[in-house]
């Protein structure tokens, strides 16, 4: 019934497709954030080498957001592509915070970056600093609008399944508006951009440091690099997205695999810094803990156990059980809307439909569905735990390597001191790719972290999918393939000689030395 | 909050504002995207011609967005539907979208011929092909597309990619596309110096009379040969969507009932058609500004010749008619649509009045003494 090499493909294909336009999305959140400032700098000082910096950060900014807007336009319309039955299922809800990204964000966006490159000759000093701003404001507004899409994925509130429609209906916007996960999730997400964007400005001018060119750019660009980076990485590590995980049985059980945490620990757990987990044996080997803290971390209180695997899926187990009543109920209702019994059935059992459907992809008819079956489902809905541990490891870990970076180009940047230190401007070139790893490594332990589930304990990812030739996505998916690397070849290749030629080799101005107003 | 049948009518009225906005705005460049390598002979002439645009597309571009948001959130089953049933048309077209961003950003980066040749035909696919596959989306649906609900509700597509290469599809293809194209020559005609304005309105005059053959063909076809779909049992227009509780008569004609009930109606097709001609004669009087107006009502006036044809249909079904979406039985929860209709009465205001903001600092004609004086700021 299920056709496992469309979910499969399908998979692929949003993976693929979202990381790479996730490559693209936070540099654009942090360089418009910096580009305001440098030009703030530049409306209170009048000093022109504020001006060039901006236009010229600006040009890197509009080569990657040309690649945002390209790989973003495919993002929206993979929901009804490859994803159609999760489209009808939940499209009463999540289409809401979708349309509106594009009525308040994109607009917004789109319109003014267009007066950002045309508008210098057109409008006064502050007229084109408030067209940055919004431009600014309108990327960061369309993160805010995404990621309440995607925290109602992660912890779905204020909605309800309707078995005359069948799909979930929304019963409350606020809910789903304020909901905890999505601020959690926007001020990390949204400082993690900043910090892509920082480092990438910290890199670059480190690297024309390096070789003694632009140097007066250079240096204002990274004390501007530094001191945002600096908060924003404080930020990202402290408002960690984590505090929002707690709010549901499927965001524990992801923290539980993110930390390997197989058995209920009496509180306040250990922290596993390190260790190999071992998912056959249900243990971790070599694991080196810190009392406490995961305790502290995750719960942030002494007395509150966090839950282990072993136990989520006996949670889990129970909850299927109780799904199968849900489902045969359902079943009930389709045939006699008007059935009381089947009514009053599903009332109760309907918060677990969700973990009946997990058994759709062993057996047809969940009230068939054998032990072991049921057994293998609940077992099902525990994710990836290598990977989760791996990934959340190294993203934690490159965070504090930037606030490290950060504080010391900041202390740098304080006393003039950035030539002195040459191996510290190698460090942050080098530092380039950095931001990206962590950045996607963060959506594999979010969004990866989030299987078997599309929408957490309502609607299986392999549900979800279209009804479609897998030959059509397997297309699709190296229509991508080959289009996405060509761009990508192209794109750095833009990147890197502009970057080499460097402000002064730009045309928009005399070069820097004869220049007035340079102090 | 008004009732749900109300709510849903409103939809349906937004949902055409919105198809209306996106032609109107995004139709330029997309019709300048295809002429523009023909309409300029030199790099100079074709960089004037671009930077009419590169400006505003992106903006113009946040219509086609939003409206795929809107279906989402007001159609969800229209949107799960439609998209998915056309697959690899949907694929081919946002292929196409993908070339306009980084074509518009990279083309004037580096100055060597093949470069910019290279990209200027990745520009024309840009804005040709969706141009084409907008009208042969809209002619699949008088056609009907071969799909059906399963027991879960999940939505079953049984037709191939060239199924919907139907001739009737083919023709409502070159309406949209002999429409687009004559909108932005107009808006070229209106924003670019000579020689390129002139020869912009020739191409304009060009594409405004193939619109209006097409466009009399096609309503000729959908009277004379297609079979149309009418509910035939009693509509629910207050009831839960639900695609699979009604029936559906199909017969040659049916596309034209609405017409026939409220005659009225066929002033929208008649002005459509007469804009065109008003609009071909305003090029040759060299008055591309009133054009412009006479072309955007060309461009209203068919969008909604054939949503009027449809209604209450959205998606019409060939191999299932019972199940094909209709206004009453496709949307979200009256919660959802009530909600919706708050943002788009409070936001849409505010995006058309700093988009007219924005269009007014960028006023005045891209000559070519202009071009010259800088490298592309773009």
């Amino acid at each position: 019934m299920i056709d496992l090499a469309v979910v499969n493909a399908s998979r692929l294909q949003f993976a693929l497709t979202a990381l790479y336009h996730f490559l693209f999305v936070p540099l654009t959140l942090g360089l418009s954030m910096i580009l305001v400032i440098m030009e703030a700098v530049y409306v209170m000082t009048g000093r022109e080498i504020w001006k060039r910096m901006t236009r010229f950060w600006g040009l890197l900014f509009g080569i990657n957001f040309a690649m945002g807007v390209a790989t973003g336009i495919t993002m929206e319309f993979q929901f009804g592509t490859n994803w159609a039955y999760y489209s009808h299922y939940v499209g009463d809800i999540l289409g809401a915070p979708l349309a509106l990204e594009g009525l308040v964000a994109f607009f917004l966006e789109a319109t003014f970056v267009g007066l950002f490159f045309f508008g210098w000759e057109r409008l006064s000093r502050v007229g084109h600093l408030v067209v940055t701003a919004l431009v600014a404001l309108g990327s960061s507004l369309s993160a805010l609008w995404v990621l309440i899409a995607n925290a109602w994925m992660q912890h779905p509130v204020g909605a309800q399944f309707n078995p005359r429609t069948m799909r979930m209906e929304l019963l409350s916007f606020s809910e789903v508006l304020l909901n905890p996960v999505a601020q959690a999730k926007f001020v990390h997400t949204a400082a993690a951009g900043y910090v892509v964007g920082s480092v990438f400005v910290l890199a670059v001018s480190a690297w024309y440091l390096l070789r003694g060119r632009n140097v007066d750019i250079a240096r204002r660009s990274m004390a501007v690099a530094a001191s945002f980076g600096l908060a924003c990485a404080l930020s990202v590590v402290v408002l960690g997205d984590e505090s929002g995980y707690l709010a549901s049985d499927n965001q524990k059980m992801k923290v539980a695999a993110i930390e390997a945490e197989w058995r209920t620990e009496e509180p306040p757990a250990s922290f596993t810094v390190f260790g190999f987990p071992d998912v056959q044996a249900r243990t971790t080997h070599a694991a080196l803990r810190v009392p406490w803290l995961l305790g502290l971390i995750a719960t942030r209180s002494i007395d509150t156990p966090v839950s282990g695997i072993v136990d989520l899926v006996a949670r889990a187990r129970v909850r299927i059980e109780s799904g199968i009543e849900a489902h045969a109920a359902l079943r009930a209702l389709r045939a006699n809307p008007a059935d009381a019994a089947a009514q009053a059935r599903f009332a109760a059992h309907q918060a677990d439909l969700g973990y009946g459907l997990l058994l759709l992809r062993y057996v047809n008819d969940p009230s068939a569905a054998t032990s072991r079956q049921i057994d293998e489902a609940a077992w099902s809905t525990v994710p990836n735990v290598p990977v989760l541990f791996w990934s959340f490891r190294v993203m934690v870990g490159l965070g504090l390597f930037f606030i490290l970076l950060f504080a010391t180009a900041f202390y740098l940047s304080a006393r003039h001191r950035f030539e002195q230190n040459r191996w510290f401007l190698r460090i942050a070139f080098f530092s380039l790719p950095l931001p990206w790893i962590a950045a996607e490594l963060g959506w594999i332990v979010a969004e990866y972290g989030r299987q078997p589930w599309s929408i957490d304990g309502v609607l299986p990812t392999f549900l979800g999918v279209s009804v479609t030739p897998v030959t059509n996505v397997w297309l699709s998916l190296a229509g991508f393939v080959l289009f996405y690397s060509a761009l990508a070849v192209v794109d750095v290749y833009l990147l890197v000689r502009m970057i080499r030629r460097g402000p002064d080799g730009l045309g928009y101005w005399p070069p820097e030395r004869a220049a007035s107003g340079v102090p | 909050m008004p009732d749900y049948a109300t709510l849903r009518l409103i939809w349906w009225l937004i949902l055409g504002a919105l198809l209306i906005g996106f032609a109107i705005m995004d139709g330029f460049d997309l019709g300048i995207g295809a002429t523009f390598r023909f309409v300029g002979r030199t790099d100079e002439e074709r960089r004037a011609l671009l930077e009419s645009i590169e400006p505003v597309w992106d903006g113009n571009q946040v219509w086609f967005i939003f409206a795929g948001g809107a279906v989402f959130a007001a159609w969800p089953l229209l949107y799960a539907a439609s998209l998915s049933g056309l697959y690899l048309v949907t694929f081919a077209l946002l292929f196409a979208l993908i070339l306009r961003p980084v074509g518009f950003m990279f083309r004037n980066k580096i100055a060597a011929a093949r470069w910019r040749d290279a990209w200027d035909w990745a520009l024309l696919i840009g804005g040709a092909v969706p141009a084409l596959l907008f009208g042969v989306a809209f002619g699949n649906l008088f056609l009907g597309l071969p799909f059906h609900f399963d027991e879960l509700q999940r939505p079953v597509f049984t037709g191939g990619f060239f199924g919907l290469l139907r001739p009737f599809a083919l023709l409502a293809g070159v309406v949209s596309l002999s429409m687009l194209i004559m909108h932005g020559s107009v808006y070229a005609a209106l924003k670019v110096g000579e020689p390129m304005s002139v020869r912009a309105a020739a191409v304009g005059r060009v594409a405004a009379l193939v619109y209006a053959i097409c466009f009399i063909a096609a309503g000729i076809w959908v009277a004379s040969v297609l079979a149309g779909h009418q509910i035939a049992s009693q509509a629910n227009m207050f009831g839960p969507s639900n695609p699979t509780a009604k029936d559906v008569a199909v017969y040659q004609g049916a596309w034209l009932v609405n017409y026939r009930v409220h005659r009225i109606l066929w002033l929208v097709p008649a002005s459509a058609l007469l804009a065109a001609v008003v609009t071909w004669s305003l090029l040759g009087a060299r008055r591309p500004g009133v054009a412009f107006l006479s072309s955007s009502v060309t461009l209203a006036g068919t969008i909604l010749t054939a949503g009027i044809a449809l209604f209450p249909f959205l998606m019409p079904s060939s191999t299932q008619p019972d199940q094909g979406l209709t206004v009453w039985d496709a949307s979200s929860s009256a919660r959802t649509l009530f909600l919706m209709l708050v943002a788009v009465g409070v936001f849409l205001p505010v995006v058309l009045a700093y988009t007219a903001w924005v269009f007014r600092v960028l006023r005045g004609r891209i000559t070519l003494e202009e071009i010259r004086r800088h490298a592309g700021r773009y």
